[in-house]
């Protein structure tokens, strides 16, 4: 059961890495690397690490989200869409 | 008592999964965001009171109101920030949509100023 | 019979955040996708708690707690970029 989680989250770690190389778009690289931390928070869960899955999720899904927002509405005044 | 939570907890499943199916199939942003919050919201409750029940010898009790509580709290205020930004984003609604009281409310506003 | 339950649970679970990926993926705004990644991010509590269930860990249900606080931050702040907030 556990390795059947692993493996499928596994995968979609993987393409949303690839998307977040691949786009254009430096929002939705933004947002695949949130997703990138939060399925690794779930897997470093289920590999026996509480304490690693809680920084992760703290760190990885809360704060880098926001200071690359920031980040990037200091470096471009505000383009919707792109 | 233990069927009767997995019971719980598979409807709370099925209704995760037609969260994330409407987030998948809905036209615009607005019909997935009310799919993707409401069903979900509903469906992760089911969930974790299933487990607490079937399992409750593990004295968990308490630990799972608190998560319920906070999912039951901050789901909604990121659900409600984000649509009120997509909407002042310009955002277009899909074409089958009747009415849209907040652009309505905006016209009436700008008229007033005029 | 109970825990075949769960495990199927779990299994249509996950299939769920599968789905919620696939909008992300195709999404055209930066709107659809974060209404998916709040999508994955409740699944993804309520596939915690099953974790914590499965493996017979009270401990586990605080990572769950933690994802409760800090999930919708990311939202926000996404929200607040789109409406030129921050």
């Amino acid at each position: 059961m556990i390795s059947i989680i692993i493996t499928v989250l596994g995968v979609v770690m993987i393409l949303a890495a690839f998307l977040a190389i691949r786009t254009k778009n430096l929002l939705a690289a933004i947002i695949s690397a949130g997703v990138i931390s939060l399925l690794a928070s779930v897997i470093y869960l289920m590999l026996a690490a509480p304490d690693v899955a809680m920084t992760e999720a703290a760190i990885g899904s809360g704060l880098t989200t926001i200071i690359f927002i920031f980040t990037l509405k200091k470096i471009r005044k505000g383009d919707l869409n792109d | 008592m233990e069927l009767f939570g997995a019971i719980v907890t598979l409807a709370g499943s099925i209704l995760l999964f037609l969260g994330a199916l409407g987030i998948l199939r809905m036209p615009d942003v607005y019909n997935r965001m009310q799919a993707g919050t409401k069903a979900t919201t509903l469906g992760s409750i089911l969930f974790l009171a299933g487990i607490s029940i079937g399992h409750y010898e593990c004295g968990c009790f308490g630990k799972m109101v608190i998560i319920i509580l906070f999912v039951i709290f901050t789901n909604p205020i990121s659900s409600n920030t984000l649509a009120r930004a997509a909407h002042f984003a310009g955002i277009k609604l899909t074409s089958r949509s009747v009415k849209d009281d907040l652009a309505d409310d905006d016209l009436e506003k700008k008229g007033e100023e005029k | 019979m109970a825990d075949l339950i769960y495990n199927i649970a779990a299994i249509i679970a996950l299939a769920g955040i599968v789905l919620s990926f696939v909008r992300l993926i195709l999404g055209p705004t930066a709107a659809d996708r974060a209404v998916a990644l709040d999508g994955m991010t409740i699944i993804a509590i309520s596939l915690i708690v099953f974790i914590a269930y499965y493996s017979n860990r009270v401990i586990y249900l605080d990572v769950a707690i933690v994802y409760g606080l800090i999930s919708f931050v990311g939202i926000v702040a996404v929200a607040r970029y789109l409406e030129r907030g921050i």
